[in-house]
C-alpha cells in the first residue's frame, strides 16, 4: 500500500506573529519555522496503519523552497520510507497544491493520502478536499479515528453536530483534526538514520503542471484591538443590554 | 523499572548550542575534522534560550570565523556612542564613561541570532546539533564522565512514562564539554561531584531582564549605548540598567539586579519596570510597543569564584564556568575564547588534563585578573563601589588583594531585621502590566502533561518556615511568577506554576533554604526568543 | 449584476441558523440572491430559507443521494450551478468547509475561506494565524468566486424574504465511493466548548472544585458550554480540556461569559473573537475590563444566582 502524506512547512505555532508595519505582509524573518503541526498528526496516522501490519510504505512529500528539506528529514526521522520535495519559491495556494499533489498520486500510483486539515499559517482548509475533487475519489475531512477495513476506511470525522461515521473506498483522501492521534517525538538515532533515507527533488516547471488561478492577497493588517466597554450597575442592567443585543435570542 | 535506552557514541559531546559550545565544536572541527561531535541544545531551536544586552567585542569571533563579517546577523549595529548616569528618581546626571565601558569597534547583536548563525556554521561542517534534545544528567563510571543521558519526553505528570514515551539516549563520549551557561543543571552537579569548587570563593549571580521594543519613529539613535546606576535600586543594591539602540526602531531595554541582594521584599522585575518609567526613559517607550522578553541569569563570582575548569573526562568552558568580564559586562568574547582554547587542548591532547591550568595561563584569564575586584566592592554599597572600581580600574588590577564574595542564597536578611522596604517608586504605566504579562512576550511553552521541573523538596517549610522568616521571596523573584503561594482549604501552600518558566535559574540560585532544584524539563520546552 | 448562489446548511427538516449568516454576507456582497437547498426532499428547509431576507429563489435539488451532506455527492452538483453564478458562498461550519473546496476545485476556481468582511465584490478580508493577522484578498472574478463565510462574524440577516421556491434538477451521475454511515450526537447535553456558541467561564476567583457547580449551573441556564482559565485548572477545579486560553482552546464564541477570571493576557489570547464579552468580577481593576464589553463588579457568588432569576424572566 502506497500512502502519501502532504508536510508543509509553517511558521512554528509557538511564535507569535507580528504583520510588517507597511501592512506588506508578516513577519518571517529569523522565526522558528516547523511542520504544520496537522501534517504531523497525519503523518502519525500514517506510520499508525504501517505499524499495525498492513504493507505499506510512506512517503512524505511538500511543495516548496530547498531548504524545506530540513522538515522532511524530520518527517524521515519520524518514520517515513522516503520523502519528495517539489522546490519552489513561489508562494503555493491550494489549489495549485492540489495540482501538483496530484501529479505526485498519480507518479507514485498512490493508494492513500493523509493530509492536515488545514495549515496553520494560511488556515485555508482546501487543499484536501480540492485534491479528492481532482484526483475523484473519495475525501474525508477532520478525521478523529480512522480504520482501515481491507479496501474500505471507516472515518469518523469532528462536525459541529457531534461525530459523523462515513465510509470511503480506497484510493482516498483523509484529512486530519486535532483529535485524530498524537504525534510520536522524533528519536536522536532516527535523526542520524534520516540522512541517508532517499529524499528526491523536482523542480516545479518539470511537473508540468498548469498553473492555477490564485487570490491576490493585497495587505496584512493586525486584528483590531478590543476596547473595554461599559461597567454596568446591575444585574438586571446586564441582562437587558444582552437582550438588546440579541444575543440571548 | 528499567528503561531500554539506544546508545549513541562520539569523540565530544558538547551540552548547550551557546557561543562558548557552538565555539568549540567549530574550532575542534577547524583543527581536527576527523574527530566525531554532537552538540545539546535543550532549546526548541539554537538561539532559542539564550539572550545578553548584547555589545560584542569581535575579535574572538574574528579568529574564529572571519567571513562572519559578510553575512552578520540582521541585528548588528555597530557601537557609535557610548553613555553612562547615575539616576534618581526624578533626575539623570551624566558620568565620566567608565574605560571599561567604552566600545569603540564593538557591535549591538542579538546574541540568539549569532548562535543560530554559528549552529548553521556547524552543521555545515559536519557537527551533529540536536536542538529539543536536553542532557539531563552526566553519565560517571569509576569517577570518569563518560557522557550524559538525554532526557526522558513523553513523561507524565505523575512521572510514569506516557503512551509516547521515548526514553533518552545515553550519548557515550570520550570528552564532555559542559556549556549550559550560567548556573547549568548538570554543570551543578558535577562541580559538587568533582569538588571543582573547592578554595573557591563563593560564586554569585546577577539576574538579569531584557525587553526588545519597537518604538514610534525619529526617537532611536542606532548605536547608542546607555548605561545608568541608581535609582531605582538603593545603594545596597547592586545593579543597573541597559539601553542599546538599534536600527528600524528598536531598542533593547534592560536591567541587572545582582542576586546578593538583601531585602527580601524586593521585586527585580518591578525595578526594572520602574526604571523605564523614569522621566529620562519614558518618552523614547511612550507609545511604542514590546516585540520580545525574556530573563536570565548571570555569573558575577568573576576569577575567585571560578571553579576548576577539568575533571576527568569533561570540562567547563564559558559561562558554565563563569569567564564573563562582569566588569564590562561582556561574555560573549570570553565564551568564545573559552571554547576555542578547549578546542585546541582537546586537538592536542584528546583529554581534559590540563586545560584549567592552560586557561589560567590565557589572555582570558589576564582579563579576569583585572577586573575581579571590581564586583565586590559593591557590596560597600553603590558610592564606596564607584570608587574601588575606579580604583582598581586605574592600577590595572594590580593591587596585591582579592576580594571575596558570598554566597547569594545566604545575604536575604529576615524580614525583621529588613530595613523597612521605603520603595522609592513611580506610578507606572508602561506595558508590561505584569509578569504574567511580560512572560507572553517570553513566548515560553511547555507540554502540559510533563512533571513540573522545578524541584523543591520540602515544600512544608513554605508555608510555615519560609513565610515566617522571610516571606515566601520566590514569589518574587522570579520573573515569570513560576511560585505562588495560594489558599486551599484554609491553608495557604506553594503553587509550581512550572509551564511558565523562562529557564533564568534565579530560583536554584536565591532560595534561602537551597531546596529548590531545576531541572531540565522535555527536550524543546521553555522560551523561544525572537530576535532577543 | 452579481448572481450568487448560497448553500444552505440544514439537518432535512431545520434550516441551520448558519445559513442566514452566510445570506448576510450575500447582502453585502449585492446582487440577486439565490439559495441551493440540496436534500432527499427539503420541503420544509425550502420554505424557511424562502423567508430569509434578501433572496430572490429558493432552489430545491431533491434526489435521494442528497439525503446525506457529502461533500462527493453535493460538490458535482454545486460545481454545475455555479456555471450561472458569479459568487458561490457557504457558511464556513464542517459542512461548508467540507464541501465548498470541493465544488471550487471542480469548477477550476480558487476559494476565500472564512470571509469576515466584504470590501467589494471581489475583496474580502479574512483571518490568518489563527486571527492574529487580517489579510485583504482579491479573487479573480473567472470562473466564479467561491468563499466560506467566517460564522462568527456575521449576524443572521432576518426575515421578511418571499422568495419563490424552485424544483431544480442537475443532471449528473453521482459518485458511490462515498458512504455515510452515521452521526453520533454529543449526548452530554453540554455543547462542545471549542465550536459553542455561548461559554461560561470561571477562574481562580471561584474558589474551588466545589464552586464551580455555580458557573455550570449558569452555563446550564443559557444552553452554553463551560470552561476555564489557566489558573482555575492549575488550581484543579476543573480538568484540562476546559482551559480556554494561549495553551488551550482559541474559541469564537457569539458569547463569552468570564466569571472570576482576572484577564491575562494569554486568555485574552483565547477569547479575542468572541462576539461579545462579558465579565464578572470583584476587582474592578482587573484586566478582563480592558476588553469586556460588558462587565459586573461585585461577588460573583450574589451575581449568579441574581442572573439567573433575571434570565428566567420572560
Amino acid at each position: 500500500m502506497k500512502i502519501l502524506v502532504g508536510i508543509k512547512r509553517v511558521v512554528d505555532y509557538s511564535v507569535r506573529i507580528q504583520v510588517k508595519k507597511d501592512g506588506s505582509g508578516v513577519e518571517t524573518g529569523g522565526v522558528k519555522l516547523s511542520i504544520n503541526p496537522f501534517d504531523e498528526i497525519a503523518l502519525e496516522e500514517a506510520l499508525r496503519i504501517r505499524e499495525k501490519g498492513v504493507q505499506a510504505e510512506v512517503v512524505a512529500v511538500s511543495i516548496g523552497p530547498a531548504d524545506v528539506q530540513q522538515q522532511l528529514r524530520t518527517a524521515l526521522a519520524m518514520g517515513a520510507d522516503r520523502a519528495t520535495l517539489v522546490e519552489t519559491t513561489d508562494a503555493v495556494q491550494p489549489l495549485m497544491a492540489a495540482r501538483v499533489f496530484l501529479e505526485l498520486v498519480k507518479r507514485e500510483n498512490a493508494d492513500l493520502v493523509i493530509l492536515g486539515k488545514q495549515a496553520i499559517d494560511d488556515d485555508c482548509n482546501q487543499t484536501g478536499q480540492m485534491l479528492a475533487a481532482l484526483w475523484d475519489r473519495p475525501q474525508a475531512t477532520f478525521a478523529s479515528a480512522v480504520e482501515l477495513k481491507g479496501k474500505t476506511l471507516r472515518v469518523t470525522r469532528e462536525v459541529d453536530a457531534g461525530l459523523e461515521v462515513m465510509d470511503v473506498d480506497l484510493p482516498a483522501v483523509i484529512t486530519t483534526d486535532l483529535r485524530l492521534n498524537t504525534p510520536r517525538f522524533v528519536k536522536m538515532p532516527d535523526i542520524m538514520k534520516a540522512k541517508s533515507k532517499p529524499l528526491a527533488t523536482l523542480k516545479l516547471a518539470e511537473l508540468g503542471v498548469a498553473p492555477a488561478p490564485a487570490l491576490e492577497y493585497v495587505s496584512y493588517a493586525a486584528p483590531t484591538p478590543r476596547s473595554g466597554g461599559r461597567k454596568l450597575e446591575s444585574v438586571q442592567a446586564l441582562v437587558k443590554e444582552l437582550r438588546d443585543r440579541g444575543v440571548l435570542s | 523499572m528499567t528503561i531500554q535506552r539506544d546508545v549513541m557514541q562520539y569523540d565530544v559531546v558538547v551540552v548547550g548550542a551557546g557561543p562558548a559550545g557552538l565555539a568549540f565544536a567549530i574550532r575542534l572541527k577547524q583543527l581536527a575534522p576527523a574527530k566525531t561531535v554532537c552538540v545539546l541544545e535543550k532549546g526548541a531551536q539554537v538561539g532559542a534560550h539564550i539572550l545578553s544586552g548584547c555589545v560584542m567585542e569581535p575579535a574572538a569571533l574574528d579568529e574564529l570565523l572571519p567571513d562572519w563579517r559578510k553575512t552578520p546577523p540582521t541585528i548588528c549595529v555597530p557601537a557609535a556612542k557610548d553613555e553612562f548616569a547615575l539616576l534618581t528618581k526624578t533626575s539623570r546626571y551624566k558620568l565620566p564613561t567608565p574605560p571599561q565601558m567604552e566600545n569603540q569597534g564593538n557591535f549591538i547583536i542579538s546574541l540568539g541570532q549569532l548562535c543560530a548563525w554559528l549552529g548553521t556554521q556547524a552543521e555545515a561542517l559536519g557537527i551533529d546539533v540536536f536542538p529539543g534534545f536536553t542532557a539531563a544528567a552526566p553519565l560517571i563510571e569509576d569517577g570518569k564522565v563518560t557522557g550524559v543521558r538525554c532526557g526522558d519526553m513523553g513523561v507524565q505528570k505523575d512521572g510514569t512514562p506516557g503512551p509516547n514515551f521515548a526514553a533518552g539516549v545515553d550519548i557515550h563520549a570520550g570528552i564532555t564539554v559542559l556549556a549550559e551557561g550560567c548556573r547549568g543543571s548538570v554543570s551543578k552537579k558535577l562541580i559538587t561531584e568533582f569538588r571543582l569548587d573547592a578554595d573557591r570563593s563563593p560564586q554569585t549571580y546577577g539576574l538579569g531582564f531584557k525587553e526588545l521594543w519597537h518604538v514610534p519613529g525619529g526617537r532611536v539613535q542606532p548605536g547608542l549605548i546607555q548605561h545608568t546606576v541608581g535609582w531605582p535600586l538603593d545603594s545596597g543594591t547592586y545593579g543597573g540598567s541597559f539601553l542599546y539602540h538599534l536600527d528600524q526602531d528598536r531598542v533593547y531595554v534592560g536591567f541587572v539586579v545582582g542576586l546578593d541582594y538583601a531585602d527580601p521584599g524586593f521585586q527585580p522585575f518591578e525595578a526594572f519596570q520602574q526604571f523605564k518609567n523614569h522621566p529620562s526613559v519614558k518618552p523614547l517607550l511612550d507609545g511604542g510597543e514590546i516585540l520580545s522578553s525574556g530573563a536570565r541569569t548571570i555569573i558575577e563570582g568573576g576569577i575567585q569564584s571560578l571553579p576548576r575548569l577539568e575533571m576527568p573526562g569533561a570540562l567547563l568552558i564559558g559561562d558554565a564556568a563563569g569567564t564573563i568580564n562582569v566588569a564590562k559586562i561582556k561574555g560573549v568574547h570570553m565564551a568564545l575564547r573559552s571554547g576555542m582554547l578547549a578546542a585546541a587542548h582537546v586537538a592536542e591532547h584528546g583529554a581534559s588534563t590540563g586545560f584549567d591550568t592552560r586557561w589560567r595561563n590565557s589572555p582570558s584569564a589576564k582579563e579576569l585578573r583585572t577586573v575581579r575586584n571590581i564586583r565586590p566592592g559593591f557590596r560597600w554599597g553603590l558610592w564606596a563601589g564607584l570608587v574601588n572600581a575606579a580604583l582598581e580600574t586605574v592600577t590595572f588590577g594590580l593591587l596585591p588583594w582579592t576580594l571575596k564574595n558570598h554566597a547569594d542564597w545566604s545575604s536575604l536578611q529576615k524580614r525583621s531585621a529588613a530595613a523597612q522596604s521605603a520603595d522609592d517608586y513611580v506610578t507606572r504605566t508602561l506595558p508590561p502590566r505584569d509578569r504574567l504579562a511580560s512572560v507572553y512576550f517570553a513566548t515560553t511553552t511547555h507540554d502540559e502533561h510533563q512533571p513540573a521541573h522545578l524541584k523543591v523538596s520540602d515544600t512544608d517549610i513554605c508555608a510555615t518556615r519560609c513565610a515566617e522568616e522571610f516571606g515566601n521571596p520566590c514569589t518574587r523573584f522570579c520573573p515569570a511568577q513560576v511560585y505562588e503561594m495560594v489558599e486551599d482549604g484554609g491553608k495557604k501552600r506553594l503553587q509550581i506554576n512550572a509551564a511558565n518558566c523562562v529557564h533564568c535559574k534565579a530560583c536554584d540560585i536565591k532560595d534561602p533554604y537551597e531546596i529548590i532544584t531545576w531541572t531540565t524539563p522535555e527536550g524543546g520546552s521553555g522560551p523561544n526568543y525572537q530576535n532577543l | 449584476m452579481n448572481k450568487i448562489l448560497v448553500i444552505a446548511e440544514h439537518d432535512g427538516a431545520k434550516l441551520n441558523n448558519s445559513t442566514a449568516r452566510a445570506v448576510s454576507c450575500a447582502l453585502a456582497v449585492g446582487g440577486d440572491i439565490d439559495i441551493a437547498v440540496f436534500a432527499a426532499d427539503g420541503k420544509a428547509v425550502c420554505a424557511a430559507a424562502g423567508k430569509l431576507k434578501g433572496v430572490k429563489r429558493v432552489l430545491r435539488i431533491a434526489r435521494p443521494e442528497n439525503q446525506a451532506p457529502l461533500a462527493a455527492v453535493l460538490a458535482p452538483q454545486i460545481a454545475k450551478l455555479a456555471a450561472e453564478y458569479s459568487h458561490v458562498l457557504a457558511p464556513s461550519t464542517t459542512f461548508g468547509k467540507d464541501v465548498l473546496p470541493r465544488a471550487a476545485a471542480l469548477a477550476g476556481a480558487a476559494q476565500v475561506s472564512d470571509v469576515m468582511k466584504v470590501v467589494d465584490p471581489y475583496t474580502f478580508e479574512r483571518p490568518i494565524y489563527a486571527g492574529n493577522a487580517i489579510a485583504t484578498v482579491k479573487a479573480p472574478a473567472k470562473p466564479c468566486v467561491f468563499a466560506t463565510v467566517r460564522t462568527a462574524s456575521w449576524s443572521a440577516c432576518g426575515e421578511g424574504g418571499s422568495a419563490s421556491v424552485v424544483d431544480q434538477t442537475v443532471d449528473l451521475v453521482l459518485p458511490l465511493h462515498s458512504r455515510y454511515v452515521e452521526l453520533k450526537k454529543d449526548e452530554s447535553g453540554r455543547p462542545d466548548l471549542q465550536s459553542a456558541g455561548r461559554v461560561v467561564s470561571g477562574g481562580r476567583g471561584v474558589g474551588s472544585k466545589e464552586n464551580f457547580a455555580v458557573i455550570y449551573k449558569l452555563a446550564d441556564k443559557l444552553g452554553a458550554a463551560v470552561g476555564a482559565s489557566r489558573a482555575a485548572v492549575d488550581a484543579g477545579f476543573v480538568p484540562n480540556d476546559l482551559q480556554v486560553g494561549q495553551t488551550g482552546k482559541i474559541i469564537a464564541p457569539d458569547l463569552y461569559i468570564a466569571v472570576g477570571i482576572s484577564g491575562a493576557i494569554q486568555h485574552i489570547t483565547g477569547i479575542k473573537d468572541a462576539r461579545t464579552i462579558v465579565a464578572i468580577n470583584r476587582d474592578g481593576d482587573a484586566p478582563i475590563f480592558q476588553v469586556a464589553d460588558l462587565g459586573l463588579v461585585g461577588d460573583l457568588f450574589q451575581l449568579l444566582p441574581e442572573l439567573e432569576k433575571e434570565l428566567d424572566k420572560v
